[in-house]
């Protein structure tokens, strides 16, 4: 009998409490399993059933102790019947997690250093923190770019996560604004009642996809022309069918609300104030394709966000919208959330997979694609919450008049996250085609100088445009014919006074610790990348030759690397090196 | 594993460098090439393991693909049009090795050193006087007589992973830790491997394809100079120990057994291997 083999460190009372609630929380009964039982249950079988819990048991251990110690990781292994030196590989990928003993009692205070927040001075926020005796931890886009500098609180010794900046009021910057779709009921229904989301259209979209039926479900998003809304752009009609046509196997729904894109916020504006909704159109979702198995993957970072989708979960359970048959939709579909720990790679469809079933969180090789070997390698529709957030549009008002928005390739309307130096940061929601110069009047014009120099356009893994691409419409067609992207919706506007080698770097920066190191393109070409930036800001040049590598290193990063992280990572370090906004001539 | 259909199996036919080439449905275009003869660099495939597809340095250019595609582990399909040698796949293969050699010690990785030569690598060009790169640079692992590791020299090709977990062992005591270019084969907590679930089968030093993983006796004598390939010789026997009927492959130099292999295509084995036969052989010289 091949068992688990740990090693003599025990759990402490603490940290197998923790532990056993986590999973408790989770309907696992944690009680470590008796020798006997072992023969029973072989440990492969036994690890397929529980592994998945792992990530939610590291987290109950860091939030206990503030770490995952030796004596935690046996106890998880053994409850889980999973290997401790592949528990050690999968707590060591994460930010949030640490495999060694805090050196500081208390909390741990994240500081972004991304550059809506580089330009924002988050060096200013981080030395106040430390004045006042806290633990910080410089890190990547916390997804608050409209509020920057951002910070965000990992709890110890039992206490809750929070960002301080959330109990601050809220309110969009167009209010009010009638034309407003996606984003209408923000700041209007309360996101904590179901009564209120309900006096505010709620769940009629359900109600109406229940009386359709899948195919004519699937049949109004495919004529919409909806497209993913989390970077990749694919038609959605056409995802939810390939998952419907697949039969004989358990089928899920996941809702990618992982957003770590440095200068993308939407979805935790959207699952904070409108969470109902995330909740009603994932059950569209179910029920379209079939699948019976929701899941929200949500990064670790968002903990009000966490909290209002748990709170609307649990209401809309308890009125029977979610469980077997559904909202009376005769169609058995429930949620559940885990949480990521800091990983911008998690983000990616497969690698969110990875991380969600207890493995490290690497992206697979495609094909074979999600739809038919997804979540456990099963059918599975994945999908941004702002692409689900528009089903509910297209169902009740069909896709015709969803179609009046936005232009013919680019239908309905688009969440852009703007950020940087304008004069009103923020959400904001506009029909497809409307041109970036319109936009950043909405959001106020261009701040501090006034004069513009560039804006990242998509986020990291996107591309700087400058001040002469005002006119651009903005568009899936019209971005992707000038050489740049929509992506997640990013707009980060620099004025004249910013210097971008500075944001340049961090951007490098960003690729090589986010990089998850399996493919060699990528886990070395965004070394080697950030290495030549880095010394071209030393040298205040880049060489002919230098320039010449850039290149070369891009190319093999985006024609070998396995997944969009490493085909994007030299997209923004080329434009700027186009647009000439950082040193290009030689000494 | 050579590809080619037999009688009772669907067969495709896929064009390589112009070439047609027919094999049995599920081989991977990697598979084709080998059949028609084309040489095609792999480092983190082996025939005994399950691909990984991690290291990219078998890629090639797939017709209607964005991408280039791992020849190792994508399964031909009727009809594709694959170039292994344009200047989009020399430059890749090229960039993924000089990347390599930018960061660990490829000395004893000599299956790569001919494709370097070919595809003219120079790891040498992204350091410079004032601009020294970043390197794994590790403390060789001596932690018993029987094998080393001296992850300076690992290019994280999962081999020993694989073959330690699901693949071959079963006994998990190696994994990937840490992310990124601090990603590093490791047991839980970095323990030493007699305090590690391992059971010394050996099988991932079998499968090391660049020394990061040794034979004690290889490394020792290597250490002196005096580990001499030209002068060994391989004896194949089978194990003595139990009745299943391993093949050995006993490597001897000047007299004495220096490494236990086992060939990668036996059907009891599959290159696979455990403690006694890999490390019992001391009895041999009357140790
Ligand atoms: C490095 C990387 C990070 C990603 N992060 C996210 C993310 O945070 N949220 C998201 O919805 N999609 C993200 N994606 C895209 C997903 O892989 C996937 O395309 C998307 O979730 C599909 O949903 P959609 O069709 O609704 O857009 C990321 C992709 C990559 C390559
Ligand atoms: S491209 Fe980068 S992030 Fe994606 S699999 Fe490769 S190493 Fe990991
Ligand atoms: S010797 Fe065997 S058990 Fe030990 S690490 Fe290597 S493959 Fe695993
Ligand atoms: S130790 Fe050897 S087999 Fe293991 S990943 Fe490194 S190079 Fe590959
Ligand atoms: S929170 Fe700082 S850039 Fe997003
Ligand atoms: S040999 Fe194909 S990716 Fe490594």
């Amino acid at each position: 009998m091949t068992d688990i083999y740990l090693g003599a460190d025990r759990a402490t009372d603490a940290e197998a409490a923790a532990v056993d609630e986590a999973l408790r929380d989770r309907g696992v009964d944690a009680v470590v399993q008796s020798e006997t039982e072992r023969l029973y249950i072989s440990g492969r079988a036994r690890r397929l059933q529980r592994r998945h819990f792992l990530l939610p048991a590291l987290h109950a251990l860091q939030n206990a102790v503030g770490w995952i110690s030796p004596g935690g990781i046996n106890y998880v292994a053994d409850v889980l019947g999973v290997p401790p030196a592949e528990a050690f590989g999968v707590a060591t990928f994460y930010d949030l997690f640490r495999t060694e003993p805090p050196d500081h009692e208390g909390d741990t205070f994240h500081v972004c250093v991304d550059a809506a927040c580089q330009i924002a001075g988050y060096d200013d926020l981080a030395a106040s923190v430390r004045a006042s005796g806290g633990h910080v931890h410089l890190g990547p886009c916390l997804g608050q770019c409209e509020r920057a500098p951002a910070l965000f609180v990992q709890g110890s010794g039992g206490r809750p996560d929070h960002v301080p900046a959330d109990a601050e009021p809220f309110a969009l910057p167009q209010a009010g604004d009638p034309s407003l779709r996606l984003l209408r009921r923000i700041g209007v229904a309360d996101p904590e009642s179901l009564e209120s989301y309900r006096a505010h259209g709620g769940y009629e979209a359900l109600q109406r996809a229940g009386e359709m039926g899948a195919d004519a479900v699937l049949e109004a998003v495919a004529a919409s022309g909806l497209s993913g809304r989390g970077g990749a752009a694919f038609p959605t009609g056409v995802k939810w069918r390939a998952v419907a046509a697949e039969s004989g196997r358990p089928k899920h729904v996941v809702a990618n609300c992982d957003e770590s894109e440095p200068g993308t916020f939407k979805d935790r504006i959207v699952m904070e104030h409108d969470p109902f909704a995330v909740i009603e159109s994932m059950t569209i979702a179910g029920l379209a394709t079939g699948a019976q198995n929701g899941w929200i993957y949500i990064r670790g970072e968002y903990p009000l966000a966490t909290a209002r989708l748990q709170g609307a979960i649990d209401a809309a359970r308890a009125a029977g919208l979610l469980g077997p048959d559904a909202a009376g939709t005769g169609h058995d579909f429930d949620i559940a959330i885990w949480r990521g720990a800091g990983a911008y790679i998690c983000g990616e469809e497969t690698a969110l997979f990875n991380s969600l079933e207890g493995f490290r969180g690497e992206p697979r090789n495609k094909p074979p694609f999600p739809t038919t070997h997804g979540l456990f390698g099963e059918p599975t529709a994945i999908n941004n919450p702002e692409t689900l957030l528009n089903v509910l549009d297209i169902i009740l008002d069909g896709p015709d008049d969803y179609r009046t928005r936005g232009t013919e390739r680019s239908p309905g309307t688009k969440l852009l996250c703007l950020s940087g130096k304008v004069g009103r940061p923020g959400l904001y929601e506009v029909p497809f085609g409307t041109t970036l110069g319109v936009l950043l009047e909405l959001a106020g014009g261009v701040a501090g100088t006034g004069e513009l120099q560039a804006v990242l356009m998509g986020g990291a893994a996107g591309s700087f445009v400058g001040p002469d691409s005002l006119d651009l419409p903005l568009t899936l067609e019209d971005t992707r014919a000038a050489g740049t992207t929509l992506g997640s919706g990013v707009v980060m506007a620099f004025d004249s006074s910013v210097d971008m080698t500075d944001v340049v770097v961090r951007i490098a920066e960003f690729f090589r610790d986010e990089s998850c190191g399996q493919c060699v393109p990528c886990r070395v070409g965004a070394v080697r990348q950030h290495e030549t930036l880095v010394q071209m800001q030393k040298r205040g040049s880049l060489s002919p030759s230098r320039r010449a590598l850039i290149d070369e290193m891009a190319e093999v990063m985006v024609d070998a690397s396995i997944c969009g992280l490493g085909h994007t990572a030299a997209s923004a370090v080329r434009s700027a090196l186009s647009l000439g906004l950082i040193a290009s001539a030689p000494s | 594993m050579t590809g080619a259909a037999t009688i009772t199996e669907t067969a495709v036919t896929i064009t390589v460098d112009g070439q047609p080439v027919e094999v049995a449905e599920g081989s991977t275009i990697h598979a084709a090439c080998v059949q028609a003869g084309i040489d095609t660099p792999t480092l983190c495939w082996a025939e005994n393991l399950t691909p990984v597809n991690v290291c990219r340095v078998c890629v090639v250019e797939l017709e209607g693909s964005r991408a280039l595609v791992p020849s190792c582990s994508r399964p031909a399909e009727e009809g594709m049009v694959v170039q292994t040698d344009t200047p989009r796949v020399r430059h890749s293969r090229r960039m993924v090795l000089e990347f390599l050699g930018s960061g660990v010690d490829l000395s004893q990785a000599e299956d790569l050193h001919h494709w370097m030569d070919v595809y003219g690598a120079d790891p040498d060009r992204y350091s410079d006087e004032d601009h020294p790169v970043e390197r794994v640079d590790e403390p060789v692992k001596v932690q018993d007589e029987l094998y080393i590791r001296d992850y300076s020299k690992c290019v994280l090709c999962y081999k020993c992973v694989e073959a330690c977990g699901d693949d071959a062992q079963h006994t998990f005591a190696i994994a990937v830790a840490g992310r990124g270019f601090d990603a590093r084969i490791s047991t839980e907590f970095d323990v030493t491997l007699p305090d590690s679930a391992c059971v010394y089968c050996g099988n991932c030093v079998g499968v090391c394809p660049t020394g990061a993983l040794q034979f004690k006796t290889e490394y020792d004598l290597r250490e002196v100079g005096e580990w001499r390939p030209e002068d060994q010789t391989v004896t194949r026997t089978v194990c003595s120990y139990c009745g299943v009927g391993c093949n050995l492959d006993l490597h001897v130099q000047d007299e004495r057994i220096v490494k236990v292999t086992s060939p990668s295509d036996h059907s009891v084995t599959s290159g696979h291997l455990c403690i006694k036969g890999r490390f019992g052989w001391q009895y041999v010289h009357g140790e």
